[in-house]
């Protein structure tokens, strides 16, 4: 009896996310970050590692922190009035809140997809093709978007109406053309924050399928409600609550042998 | 005994009956719905009244001659009744407007919705309300005080009434009305367009030149057009300003008259009620009114259009 209490780890205990290993590995190092919004700490020191070439899944309860945690990662919360980063967010092991740092130039390198599909009232050519045109892309802009839209799986239903408008795509294909506009930058890393929860199954199928394609060409981090989701996909799963990460490790011994009892608790539904 | 008694009392007071309407409603409903008809019958007689005496003038001009002639002398003999002149007058007002409230004030709207804080639109909303809120006299005096000598300080051959200033102060007139409402429809583009745009890397002119003000066109549209027909429509102002000489030109710096201008003339001089050139001034009118009839109707397509890319 004494001796299980002795066992258990104390829950006071700070968990951090990183990975010893394959140091070259990592594109994005979190180390101890804090994010308030107007004062409202939403984020109480996180530190994490995201591996290259992996889909790395945030995981947890609404309000965690975990959507504000990804924005943090591309500079999106700039424009969130009062939000404050504090720690280093190292990308390639440069800081992305130095003082000489171009938030623009940031989300060039990693691009985003929103919970729900947002193209622009443009075309469907037009909404691939014009971030990288505003980026002063040199190459053939018509095969970019050819080869964007192919790897966001939406090539074959759309290359024959490349100038209608896209709010004409069904809500599936609307979240595939924002894939393809990210991916049309040619960024290092994608961030996604819950792409899928806006789709019906079949659409959401479509989209994991996609990111298992993506992830041998870049890095991928998303945030999902969908537990299922974290478990299929992704390689790496950290369980964060109420802003603090509680656990973090390969999605496998996450889902089936977590460490944690809130973790397990999470996973198999018993709360959240 | 007692309870039953008691019990035959509750039901009474349950529901009251024989009182199927409540007659402070219904007078409330009439009172209304008078109000709201007042409006409408005003718009209904003011169409016929256009129409009967624009046609008792149309009786004696042929249509053509009055549509497609180019010389305004209704008042002397010879008497000519080509209203070419009023329109074109008019057109250079409108123009002039044109060039420079719609960039300003589209400027002014792309700022105020995009770029200001919170504190500056604070101020600069009311500030824009109260432009819109001076009578349009005091522009006229305006134009003619103060820009019409700004103008011939630059250029001597300016002359005193001309198009340049009536469209410079009418142009001030409308600004508000321009940036308001642009204003409301930049404003209501999703933010997730912006965050969109920048998520690939755009900056923040290139999210609003190239996301948001594309994405409400129709709406900026919209709005020029509603602005512009009361440009059209504005009398005061272009009166003192612009002179009353019917002038076929396109010249921004000579006197001309515009429709509405003609107007006031005829209605403030000494013109026979009755006469075929009092009866000018409803077949002015009617032309007029099926301009800016159209320019709304046209403004009001371009707005449903715009809801529908968002629903």
């Amino acid at each position: 009896m004494i001796a299980n209490l002795l066992k258990a780890k104390p829950t006071t205990n700070v968990v951090t996310g990183k990975m010893e290993e394959n140091q070259r590995n990592i594109v994005l190092e979190i180390e101890d970050v804090k994010i308030s919004y107007s004062g409202e700490m939403a984020v109480k020191g996180i530190t994490l590692s995201i591996p290259r070439n992996e889909i790395t899944a945030i995981i947890g309860p609404s309000g965690c922190g975990k959507s504000t945690l990804l924005r943090s990662l591309n500079r999106m919360n700039d424009f969130v009035l009062g939000a404050k980063v504090e720690g280093k967010i190292l990308y390639h092991g440069i800081d992305l809140y130095g003082k000489d740092v171009d938030p623009v130039e940031v989300r060039r390198k990693i691009g985003m997809v929103f919970q729900k599909p947002n193209p622009f009232p443009k075309s469907i050519f037009d909404n691939v093709s014009w971030g990288p045109i505003i980026n002063g892309y040199k190459g053939d802009v018509y095969a970019l978007v050819e080869k964007s839209l192919q790897q966001a799986a939406l090539w074959d239903e759309v290359k024959d109406r490349l100038k209608s408008s896209a709010m004409t795509l069904s809500g599936g294909q609307q979240q595939r053309l924002c894939i393809a506009r990210a991916l049309a930058m040619e960024p290092d890393v994608i961030l996604m924050d819950e792409p899928c929860s806006a789709l019906d199954p079949v659409s959401t199928a479509h989209i994991e399928d996609l990111m298992f394609e993506l992830k041998k060409e870049y890095t991928l981090v998303i945030v999902t409600h969908n537990m299922q989701q974290a478990s299929r996909a992704s390689k790496y799963t950290a369980f964060f609550e109420s802003g603090n990460l509680i656990e973090f490790g390969e999605t496998q011994n996450i889902f089936t042998l977590p460490k944690e009892n809130r973790t397990e608790d999470y996973v198999t539904g018993r709360f959240g | 005994m007692q309870s039953s008694s008691s019990g035959l009392a509750e039901n009474k007071s349950v529901l009251r009956l024989g009182r199927s309407k409540r007659w402070s409603e219904e007078c409330i409903k009439a009172v209304l719905f008078l109000c709201a008809s007042i409006s409408v019958l005003t718009t209904f007689a003011i169409v016929w009244i256009l129409i009967r005496e624009a046609g008792i003038f149309f009786q004696e001009v042929p249509v053509s001659d009055f549509l497609f002639g180019t010389l305004w002398a209704p008042l002397l003999e010879p008497r000519s009744f080509g209203v070419l002149p009023l329109v074109c007058g008019t057109i250079l007002i409108v123009v002039g407007t044109a060039l420079f409230a719609l960039p300003v004030g589209l400027a002014t709207a792309i700022y105020m919705s995009e770029y200001a804080s919170s504190t500056i639109r604070s101020i600069l909303k009311p500030i824009l309300e109260v432009l819109a809120g001076i009578p349009t006299v005091v522009y006229g005096y305006f134009a003619l005080t103060f820009i019409t000598p700004l103008l011939r300080e630059i250029y001597p051959e300016v002359q005193i009434f001309n198009a340049a200033s009536a469209s410079i102060v009418v142009g001030i007139m409308i600004l508000p009305m321009v940036a308001s409402l642009c204003d409301d429809t930049l404003r209501a583009v999703p933010d997730s367009l912006r965050q969109g745009g920048y998520a690939v890397g755009a900056t923040q002119c290139e999210v609003t030149i190239g996301v948001v003000v594309p994405s409400s066109l129709s709406g900026i549209m919209a709005s020029f057009v509603l602005a512009l027909s009361r440009a059209i429509g504005e009398t005061m102002a272009v009166t003192l300003a612009a002179g009353a000489t019917p002038n076929m030109t396109l010249d921004p710096f000579v006197a001309i008259q515009t429709m509405t201008a003609y107007i006031v003339q005829v209605s403030l001089g000494d013109t026979p009620a009755g006469e075929i050139g009092y009866q000018t001034i409803f077949a002015v009118s009617a032309l007029l009114f099926i301009i800016t009839l159209c320019m709304n109707v046209f403004s009001n397509k371009l707005l449903r259009r715009f809801r529908e890319v968002y629903e």
